[in-house]
């Protein structure tokens, strides 16, 4: 079977950085892949790679067999990759239907209309839809300005699911969360998604979401995977423990 | 949105009352009102940029550029239709824009205000230094026609002018309103908020801003035109800074939040210049200055905040609560 993502000697350096080396790792259809590692380790790189914002210095990126390695993040996006963010990258202005009506627009193949009003033609029910599976319907016509940071968080996935994406890769979303909403969160985020078995990835840095959540971990230390697989196998690893979940101190 | 009740086509039977009005108005009110309509035509283009985050400073060059399109065509082909002439002054400006456009919309912000500037110096200096095009003299053209109808008498070719400016000027005002409340307006606003998620979405930033440029550049060529045919003279003064300089003010008076506002503003400008001019001949900037100071501290959005801010507000609690309702309901 095809992996939907495979990346095969990823390779990036910041100057003296070195944020991926030999990096190789498929992830199939329907897998949730949490990735772990501590800051710097390069789990934010290997996102950005994938989703055609950084591009690798040598290496392939595979989606579906389609090396997407050197394209920008609007080919990446419509080839079937959506991303959601650490920091919610939102209209902050527009309010969150509007904000969804702009996801819907960009899922859409079509040119976007000059005269057909932004909400028309079922965009405000679809927009309205999308926000109802994460329990923010009665936010619809709120600005983005007038949320608190966890809704604008699940907005900004809810954004990212508009174009039905193949490949799902979610920055930290529990992060600025508070302790008591975060597995909520996480349940509404997995919840929402459900419905498009979309395949996820998820950076996250908390291990009781890693552990509930993903049925699979990859570890990254220093640009390079130090450990892959169960999630109970990977979090005892003792490399793991070393340098990520600081578990031996 | 839903909840907006009227539809900008709405707007068209005022249009064409405003145009017929100019029957009643004395002749002086004429050509001031055609002035302000071609320069709101351009604060128009203007304020429909600036919805994607950028500002030209630099209009002057698609202004030139119709205006100069316009004359040629008009001296080599005889065309002195008042309505073909608007329709090739904005292909002249709209192509022009079409071309600048993807050079500098990979910039933002004080960059790519600081390129269109640059942009039209230089149209300027080739424009003076042109002797085929009468140097910075400039040349002359024939009296404007509409429909085969040759104006000798000056009221009548002033009102003809003031017709055909104010008709355009609304067909244009109400193409911008409907244009606004699309879905590629609301794109548009989503660009200048955050451009990089525009791409993550799977949008191009980059063709949205070209086209919101072009469709600027089209305005101000068709008001390059305007200004021909009132002037019956160019010369490379249409290219220089402080005429785009003029279009950006008209455009912070009135804000970004309504279409009307840009005329209201236009007119306003229009006004206070002639009657300071006329009152304080040496001192009518210093008045200039003073009236854009008070609309900026007192009316920071514009103009058009005297009542398109509050009917926004007005709605949004209107509509919040059935909205908040069917997201209860299981």
């Amino acid at each position: 079977m095809i992996p939907v993502l495979s990346a095969r000697k990823l390779n990036k350096q910041f100057g003296a950085v070195i944020a991926a080396e030999e990096l190789s790792l498929d992830i199939s259809a329907g897998q949730k892949v949490s990735l772990i590692g501590a800051n710097g380790a390069g789990k934010t790189t290997f996102v950005n790679m994938a989703t055609g914002y950084l591009k690798p210095d040598s290496g392939a990126i595979m989606l579906d067999g389609t090396d997407i390695g050197r394209r920008s993040p609007r080919q990446v996006a419509r080839l079937g990759i959506s991303r959601s963010f650490q920091i919610p990258q939102l209209f902050i202005d527009l309010t969150a239907v509007e904000n969804l009506a702009v996801a819907i627009a960009g899922a859409r193949s079509e040119a976007l209309s000059p005269y057909a009003p932004a909400e028309a033609g079922g965009r405000r029910e679809q927009a309205i839809g999308l926000l109802d599976r994460f329990g923010l319907a009665g936010q619809a016509d709120r600005p983005i300005s007038a949320l608190a940071g966890g809704v604008r968080k699940l907005i900004d996935i809810a954004m990212a699911l508009a174009r039905r994406p193949k490949l799902l890769l979610l920055d930290e979303p529990t992060s600025g969360v508070s302790a008591e909403e975060k597995f909520a969160t996480m349940d509404r985020v997995i919840h929402a998604v459900a419905p498009d078995a979309a395949t996820i990835v998820f950076v996250e840095h908390d291990m009781d979401i890693v552990s509930r959540y993903a049925d699979r971990v990859v570890a990254f230390y220093s640009g390079r995977i130090i450990a892959d697989g169960e999630p109970t196998a990977v979090l005892r690893d003792p490399d793991v423990r070393r340098y990520v979940t600081g578990g031996l101190r | 949105m839903r909840h907006w009740r009227f539809h900008p086509l709405m707007m068209i039977l005022p249009v064409i009352a405003a145009a017929l009005a100019g029957r009643l108005l004395p002749t002086w009110t004429l050509s001031l009102a055609t002035v302000a309509a071609s320069n709101a035509l351009v604060a128009l283009g203007i304020v429909i940029l600036a919805r994607t985050g950028n500002v030209s400073f630099g209009q002057g060059l698609f202004f030139a550029a119709g205006g100069y399109g316009v004359a040629l065509v008009a001296n080599a082909w005889g065309v002195t239709d008042a309505a073909a002439q608007m329709l090739i002054g904005a292909a002249c400006g709209g192509l022009l824009g079409l071309l600048v456009g993807p050079l500098i919309a990979r910039y933002s912000g004080i960059f790519f205000g600081m390129l269109t500037l640059a942009l039209s110096m230089v149209f300027y200096g080739a424009l003076v230094k042109s002797s085929a095009l009468g140097g910075s003299d400039g040349f002359n053209v024939g009296r404007p026609t509409l429909f085969g109808i040759v104006f000798i008498d000056p009221r009548e070719a002033d009102f003809m002018l003031y017709a055909v400016s104010v008709v355009t000027i609304g067909v244009a005002g109400i193409a911008a309103a409907i244009l606004f409340r699309s879905e590629f307006g609301l794109v548009s606003l989503a660009v200048r908020e955050n451009n990089l998620r525009v791409e993550y979405l799977g949008l191009s930033a980059n063709r949205i801003i070209v086209a919101n440029f072009a469709i600027a550049a089209a305005f101000a060529g068709a008001s390059g035109a305007f200004a021909l045919m009132a002037q019956r003279h160019i010369d490379p003064q249409f290219a220089y800074w402080t005429t785009s300089g003029e279009f950006v003010f008209i455009a912070v008076l009135a804000g970004y939040q309504s279409v009307m506002a840009v005329y209201v503003a236009s007119l306003a400008l229009e006004l206070v210049r002639s009657f300071s001019n006329l009152y304080l001949p040496n001192t009518w900037q210093l008045v200039l200055g003073l009236f854009l100071l008070g609309v900026i501290l007192f009316l920071p959005r514009g103009i058009g905040s005297l009542w398109a801010g509050r009917a926004r507000r007005r709605g949004a609690p209107a509509i919040a609560e059935p909205v908040a309702d069917r997201g209860g309901a299981p």
